[in-house]
């Protein structure tokens, strides 16, 4: 009961955040340079989210997240530009073989441990890269023009969703086998826990959402290039994750809202950009090893105050 | 009563050139609880390995239940009903001593994913049988005022403890247990012989453990197998074993055997 009222509560929020954000959008008061970055805060909550169920959840260090990004981005806009299906049925779809492609890639990869995954999944998303690269159905390298589709509504339900997903997925039967691989593979094996089969769902719902947020991603800058999903992408990716802290899905949405103002913001300083951008990431991994919120989330903060006053 | 739970037929493995462990006997009946006993490196954990599915043996055979568990995936064999402890800590440690228990009661449950992401009816039943069937497990062990801590922030003694209620929530009916007095101290120890004495009563276990600690397994053993150097070399009751002149030897030495 307590647990639904929480949601419910959570529900409000979310949709008061929408509704305030539409309305703006919608006078006018937030132009479309703003617009256009909350939709890039979104699609990058998204991401985040996707691969803290990987790396933060069961912890397999998989780094080639922008490989399903890209099947996502290429299938949708296989689907809206080449076979005129509508945006929604192109996102879908996006999830699904993006999903698919978590599978091929899951099931042999997820056989090796620590770094040698980690160079497996890189492998596999330059292949996917160099794949799209080479057909030239889709562009080749010069990439492929797509419909701008992506609004608001479709990247704040698209947060949303994921958020929900993933999260009742972690706090769940289910979520805790994956938590008891991350913890002690050999325990978890040990109490039961088919440790192939949840490191692959794990991994096939990172993919799903991956591939949606690609699925945005390409509607929302009219042009998509394979080099788009490069590993530069996938380590982005990787920093939201660890700079939010291992575990923490809260600390993935709050980092990548974060690093995606900021990379934003900085654009008005072209020549120092990245040294600023690297520079927040030392200091904040100097202060923070844990990452920002290391394994906690935002309401075990509220929790944690709520008690310490109650004591004074 | 006496109807056969466990069976080690000829076993043996062998890494590389090393045969670690060879030629080993063993049977377990429903209800006993057996012994294994050795000095370091004898074997006894490698023996524990291949009874769990970590190591496949490279000779003879195993069966449970009169069947054949070799070849089986570790967690496989869990869900024929065969747990275990470990010799080192192996607790989810950031994860809550309460989570660590639903983790090992992870099988018993069949909620799917697919309720589980949508919240359907079957997931809130499934979770609130599995949260009050843990929270039973963490009464008997006196760990219900701790479960909301984790697990690395326990006591020692109470890591130890956790382990046993982790491994009895995976619906076992044998018991490995591993050393699990180790570095216990005396009163802990003998609080741990009372504690595998009810829990043996209570869910009709049958166990096998493992110890250096001679108290408790001249305690509370029925049988003991003793290893040395990969074979068996006694097998019988703690005063039978207290006498063999060849585990005097093995754990002590051949001059005082005079």
């Amino acid at each position: 009961m307590k647990k639904s009222k929480a949601f419910w509560g959570y529900l409000v929020i979310a949709l008061v955040i929408y509704a305030v954000v539409q309305g703006m959008l919608v006078t006018g008061m937030l132009d479309l340079y703003y617009q256009n970055m909350l939709i890039t805060i979104c699609i990058n909550i998204m991401l985040a989210v996707s691969l803290h169920i990987v790396i933060g959840i069961t912890g397999q260090f998989s780094i080639g997240h922008a490989g399903f990004m890209a099947v996502g981005a290429y299938i949708s806009a296989i689907c809206t530009m080449k076979l005129g299906l509508p945006f929604i049925v192109g996102i879908i779809l996006a999830g699904i073989v993006a999903a698919f492609a978590g599978v091929l890639v899951g099931v042999p990869s997820l056989r090796l441990k620590g770094d040698y995954l980690a160079i497996a999944t890189l492998g596999f998303a330059e292949i996917i890269r160099i794949l799209f690269l080479n057909i030239d159905y889709v562009g080749g390298a010069a990439g492929m023009v797509v419909n701008h589709a992506t609004t608001w509504t479709y990247a704040f339900f698209g947060v949303i969703i994921t958020i929900l997903v993933i999260s009742n997925f972690t706090n769940s039967r289910h979520g805790r086998g994956c938590i008891a691989i991350r913890e002690d593979e050999i325990a978890a094996d040990a109490m039961g826990i088919n440790t192939t089969y949840f490191k692959v769902v794990a991994f096939v719902i990172g993919s799903l959402f991956a591939g949606v947020a690609g699925a945005l991603y390409a509607h929302n800058f009219y042009i998509i290039q394979p080099t788009a999903f490069n590993f530069l992408k996938s380590f982005e990716i990787l920093i939201y994750v660890v700079l939010g802290g291992l575990g923490s899905l809260s600390g993935s949405v709050i980092a990548a809202i974060f690093l995606t103002a900021i990379s934003q913001y900085l654009q008005a300083f072209p020549e120092t950009r990245m040294i600023i951008y690297s520079v927040v990431l030392i200091l904040v991994m100097l202060y923070r090893p844990t990452g920002l919120m290391g394994t906690k989330e935002l309401k075990d903060l509220f929790k944690a105050r709520k008690k310490g006053g109650s004591e004074v | 009563m006496s109807d056969l739970l466990l069976k080690l037929d000829n076993i043996g493995i062998q890494f590389g050139g090393l045969k670690a462990v060879q030629n080993v006997d063993m049977y377990l009946n429903r209800g006993e609880l057996v012994g294994l006993i050795g000095p370091n490196g004898a074997g006894k954990t490698t023996t524990f390995n291949m009874l769990t599915g970590v190591y496949v043996p490279t000779e003879g055979d195993i069966t449970f239940k009169g069947q054949s568990i070799k070849g089986l995936k570790p967690y496989q064999v869990t869900k024929k009903g065969i747990s275990r402890t470990f010799q080192n800590i192996r607790l989810f440690k950031d994860v809550t001593v309460l989570d660590n228990v639903k983790i090992a009661n992870h099988h018993l449950a069949n909620h799917s994913i697919i309720s589980s992401i949508f919240r359907l009816p079957a997931h809130f039943k499934g979770e609130a049988k599995m949260e009050k069937e843990s929270i039973d497990f963490l009464k008997i062990f006196g760990l219900d005022v701790y479960k909301n801590e984790l697990a690395k922030n326990l006591p020692y003694g109470m890591q130890r403890r956790l382990e046993i209620a982790r491994a009895l929530a995976a619906g076992p009916e044998l018991l490995l247990l591993d050393e699990p007095a180790a570095g216990m101290n005396p009163q802990e120890t003998q609080d741990l012989m009372d504690l595998i004495a009810l829990i043996r009563e209570k869910f009709n276990l049958t166990i096998l453990l493992i110890e250096h600690d001679m108290n408790l397994v001249m305690g509370i053993c029925e049988r003991i197998y003793v290893l040395d150097h990969g074979q068996l070399i006694a097998e019988g009751t703690p005063e039978e074993i207290r006498n063999n002149p060849k585990v005097i030897e093995a754990y002590l030495g051949e001059e005082v055997v005079q």
